[in-house]
């Protein structure tokens, strides 16, 4: 069993690494390009027969306490 | 006054404050992250670096450390606590302070001298400086570009917790004089009970002519002051 989480950065907050590579994907030719985000993605290996449910509430707490900063960033849970 | 000055794995500038802090005349011991006690002290200090490597997020492992806990509760007590460059970075993530650091605006590490508007005196990080001085310090980081929500930014104004911004040799905050992209020139601000302070230069490694400027060294003055003043009314 596994939990990913996913974190990008909030809209508000400005994102100079997704600015950067936007402006190296049109330089490459890349057209259509209106906006790159650059986050992070945490894999987390639990062990086999954990309660989907608790895993998921756990997982969450986490990332709001750890695993993200909920003052710059947002973050989607998945468990599977 | 005895200082403690927090040891994180990979603090770097632990020592230059334990330094400046003796050289102003006060005494100053470090504490280890792992100790859950911060002993008899009358101010803490939060180093900078790159506590537990930086993983995750600057500040983000160190926050739940043993003696955060302490200081936390130091902190609620009323205690002084300075957090310089990551000891900033770790004072948001511990919610000590508001807001958060993020990488700066032209995704370069800054290491170079910069300026200080000093906003206000009213606070015990700041009452000592000149009026008027514009303090000529070092900064040395990649994220030190301060954010804060509409709304938090509103209440850091309303209650008058920006102390320091960047500005110019002339005290002009103009874009070109900041640094990391922060925003409105933030260099450092303090908490609503004005006991807490961060700010991301280094005030230590400014202590001595010798090392360029000492214009840091008012930083740490107020803080004397301020703890002077708590003990001539505590005995009174």
């Amino acid at each position: 069993m596994k939990a990913k989480i996913i974190i990008t950065p909030k809209k508000a907050v400005v994102d100079p690494q997704g600015i950067t590579v936007r402006k190296a994907l049109e330089h490459m030719g890349y057209t259509g390009v209106t906006g790159v985000h650059i986050g992070k993605y945490i894999e987390i290996d639990l062990a086999p027969g954990t309660d989907q449910a608790a895993a998921q509430k756990a997982i969450n707490d986490a990332a709001h306490k750890l695993l993200s900063n909920p003052v710059i960033e947002d973050y989607k849970v998945e468990i599977e | 006054m005895n200082f403690a000055v927090l040891q994180f794995p990979a603090s770097n500038c632990d020592q230059d404050a334990v330094h400046a802090l003796k050289h102003l005349g006060h005494s100053a011991r470090l504490v280890w992250h792992k100790d859950a006690a911060l002993g008899d002290v009358d101010a803490v200090i939060v180093p900078g670096g790159f506590s537990y490597g930086d993983y995750l997020r600057c500040g983000a492992i160190a926050r739940f450390s043993p003696v955060m806990q302490a200081v936390k509760q130091f902190a609620d007590n009323g205690g002084l606590v300075l957090g310089i460059c990551n000891g900033f970075q770790v004072l948001t993530e511990a919610h000590l302070l508001p807001g958060a650091l993020v990488r700066n605006r032209d995704l370069q590490f800054h290491c170079e001298y910069i300026h200080l508007k000093t906003v206000t005196p009213d606070s015990p990080f700041t009452s000592q400086i000149p009026a008027g001085k514009i303090l000529r310090v070092p900064i040395a980081h990649g994220e030190g570009c301060y954010f804060a929500d509409e709304e938090t930014l509103a209440k850091l104004k309303a209650n008058n917790q920006i102390l320091w911004q960047y500005c110019d040799a002339s005290g002009n905050l103009t874009d070109a004089a900041n640094p990391n992209g922060a925003l409105q020139n933030i260099a450092g601000i303090c908490n609503e009970k004005r006991n807490v302070a961060g700010l991301m230069p280094h005030p230590e490694r400014a202590c001595e002519p010798l090392l360029g400027s000492d214009d840091g060294k008012w930083i740490f003055e107020s803080i004397f002051a301020a703890l002077k003043n708590k003990t001539v009314a505590a005995a009174a």
